[in-house]
């Protein structure tokens, strides 16, 4: 083990427990924060570790997560690093100061803990929250442990502070957010090495006298999407340096894609977020009997990396996507989107889409087995199936 | 009519923070509130601003009329999108720098109470300045919260059949530092406060509503809007006065004895109101002034204050 690592400490920690860990690591100077259920464990464990003199940071109580993203948005641009954290409803609340946000070019690192979205009231994990603000100009990058979260939390702000975009970091209620398992954290030295502190180019200052978001002419506005879009390009390569990075110094790396399983599938499960971890354990049973079966996840969703897609699943006949959210009218988010990204691809897979975990519902090792079995055995159509 | 004579009790300072060739229509109530309230604030200053007249009086990216930093924010989102600057500078140790916020009524009685509110329950360290042309007046002269009982608005064509929220009061229920109305028609006690909001930096949330009027918006003519905005608290309508820890008030004018009425004839926007409601308005502000003058007299000068400056 690295010098530098070795006065990490592993810890029992919950899924978003882990993120306040990953969030002190970072030092952000600003956290304005609203609770919501299941998000609220981790500005809990913020203000604890603010209280017990772990971390100092400035935690502001806002009356409402809209007020919270506000003060978010003009603290990182006076010129201080901030992060802050919602799920479900509070998302939608944050959802017109999301594109102010990435409009104003603010590197802000939000955890998302993906709830169900009312009404009906519910509290389980569905990611239509975070897919639902896709066009928002803000990085999403979805996980699957709480390890990989506390991980993520602080490659996002290294990734965000040079591209100049927000990032969600997002992971699911109660599967991820309240599960225990033993975290690495890393050593402050070690992300101060990793992590430079914030210093942006342009700020809110007196002296600079720089001000931001009164009105544009068309041409300026069409200017400065393509320069978003320019950044939003970077990010893939970026993204993928900063974990390989990460990787070196921490013994820890998730790509922006990962392949797993079989080298040569008949079929690959794509997938995001906790069922992942599922899907993982489900290839490994079918392997063992014999299937050759393969697993793709999706770490990186905004933007799509969609040259490193058709690079995973060349030469695979069959894809399922197998998803916990839910577009009314076009169906799973991500088998629709990764259709669009496959298209016109030389031999391009066919592709099934199963709606099987939305709203929450356990999609089990063996639910997982048999829904393959049925991929393999069917011609797909072009809509997400309920199964 | 006569409006009062008064010597001047504050000399205006002139920092040219506010600079000519802005975008405000010709005698526009609020351009002249801008220029001292800036001017006051001084260039060590950062400011938000949403939606509004004040938005386009400020001028279109790159130009600006501004000498500091600006960030335009949405429509409900002044006192929060304030919040955040004052905690990023005080983190970086600036605490010199003033934070302001300029908005209109539309962005503090109705759309950005909410953060309004939420930003003086935790002592926001900062100034926060309401335009009050009692209406949306940059999207046609709409109705606000602010627009005043039976008005005419461009959304209440029969008239408002509402009171106008007193915004003043219910900022100063939270406690916090200081709560002042202010008004164009007397720009020597509107500089005054706003110095005196800014020099009590460090206290918490200050806040004050000047009285601009809007002159095609209230349908009144080019060279009145000082005159109308003086009429105003001289009829009693608009009183001026300042309330420091929710409870130590100072009465700086009241009525001077002039009917409503006189206030009324020179606006197109109370054109409609017969000589009953005339009257009725008459009994509302004479009530209005009495309730005003009681408390002032039999609030005790210290009561519960916010608490220290941005605690939560």
């Amino acid at each position: 083990m690295m010098p530098t690592t070795t006065d990490e400490q592993r810890i029992l920690l919950k899924g978003n427990h882990a993120v306040s860990y990953g969030v002190m690591r970072a030092r952000p100077q600003v956290i304005p924060i609203y609770p919501i259920t299941p998000q609220t464990p981790i500005v809990e464990k913020i203000t604890d570790l603010v209280l017990d003199g772990s971390f100092d940071t400035d935690i502001m109580t806002a009356e409402s997560e809209h007020s919270a993203m506000s003060a978010a948005i003009t603290a990182s641009l006076t010129g201080v690093r901030v992060f802050t954290a919602s799920a479900s409803q509070g998302v939608f609340l944050m959802h017109e100061m999301f594109h102010y946000a990435s409009g104003a070019r603010v590197p802000i690192v939000m955890a998302i803990v993906n709830r169900t979205l009312g009404s009906p009231w519910g509290f389980w994990p569905d990611q239509t929250d975070s897919l639902a603000q896709r066009d928002t100009g803000w990085m999403h990058i979805y996980t699957e442990s709480g390890q990989e979260s506390l991980d993520t939390v602080i490659q996002a702000y290294k990734v965000a502070e040079q591209v100049s975009l927000p990032a969600f970091v997002c992971h699911e209620a109660f599967y991820v957010s309240h599960a225990l398992e033993p975290v690495i954290v890393p050593s402050q030295a070690a992300v101060d090495e990793f992590l430079p502190p914030f210093d942006p180019s342009h700020r809110l200052d007196p002296v600079r006298k720089e001000s931001w978001g009164n009105v544009i002419n068309q041409e300026m506005f069409y200017r400065h999407r393509k320069d978003m879009s320019a950044d939003m390009d970077r990010v893939p390569d970026l993204f993928t340096a900063v974990d390989a990075e990460y990787k070196e110094k921490f013994g820890r790396g998730y790509g922006i894609l990962e392949r797993y399983g079989a080298d040569d599938p008949e079929i690959l499960l794509v997938g995001f977020g906790s069922m992942v971890g599922t899907m993982r354990e489900a290839v490994d049973v079918m392997l063992a009997e014999g299937l050759k079966v393969g697993l793709l996840k999706v770490r990186l969703f905004r933007p799509f990396p969609i040259a490193e897609l058709r690079e995973a699943v060349a030469g695979v006949p069959k894809l399922a996507v197998m998803e916990r959210n839910y577009s009314p009218g076009l169906g799973g988010v991500l088998h629709q989107e990764l259709k669009a990204a496959l298209y016109g691809m030389k031999d391009q897979p066919l592709m099934h889409g199963y709606l099987s975990g939305v709203g929450g519902m356990n999609v089990s090792v063996e639910r997982i087995e048999e829904l393959t079995r049925k991929a393999l055995a069917e011609d797909p159509v072009p809509e997400s199936v309920w199964v | 009519m006569t409006v009062s004579s008064r010597k001047k009790n504050y000399e205006i300072p002139e920092e040219h923070v506010f600079l000519s060739g802005h975008n405000a229509c010709p005698g526009c109530g609020q351009a002249l509130a801008i220029r001292y309230v800036l001017n006051t604030m001084g260039p060590n200053t950062i400011s938000t601003v949403p939606p509004s007249c004040a938005a386009i009086i400020s001028g279109p990216q790159p130009l600006s009329s501004m000498m500091l930093p600006v960030y335009q924010t949405t429509l409900e989102s002044s006192a929060a999108s304030a919040a955040g600057i004052r905690r990023a500078l005080n983190r970086m140790g600036k605490t010199d720098v003033n934070v302001l916020s300029i908005a209109g009524d539309g962005g503090t009685y109705d759309i950005g109470f909410q953060a309004l509110s939420g930003a003086a329950e935790r002592n926001e360290d900062l100034v926060y300045v309401c335009l009050d042309n009692e209406g949306y007046m940059n999207t046609g002269a709409q109705k606000s919260g602010a627009s005043p009982h039976l008005v005419q608005t461009a959304t209440t064509p029969g008239g408002k059949p509402t009171q106008k929220k007193n915004i003043a009061e219910i900022m100063a229920a939270h406690g916090i530092p200081y709560v002042a109305t202010a008004s164009t028609g007397f720009p020597d006690d509107l500089a005054r406060k706003v110095a005196k909001a800014r020099d009590m930096r460090g206290t918490g949330m200050r806040f004050i509503v000047a009285l601009t009027p809007c002159l095609p918006g209230w349908g009144v003519k080019e060279d009145q809007g000082i005159a109308i905005a003086r009429l105003a608290t001289d009829t009693g309508l608009w009183p001026l006065y300042e309330v420091e820890y929710g409870t130590k008030y100072t009465i700086n004018r009241g009525p001077q004895g002039i009917p409503v009425r006189e206030y009324y004839k020179l606006q197109k926007r109370y054109s409609h109101l017969t000589e009953e409601q005339v009257e009725e308005l008459q009994a509302e502000m004479e009530y209005s002034w009495q309730l005003l003058k009681a408390r002032s007299e039999c609030i005790p000068e210290r009561g519960l204050a916010a608490g220290p400056a941005q605690s939560g």
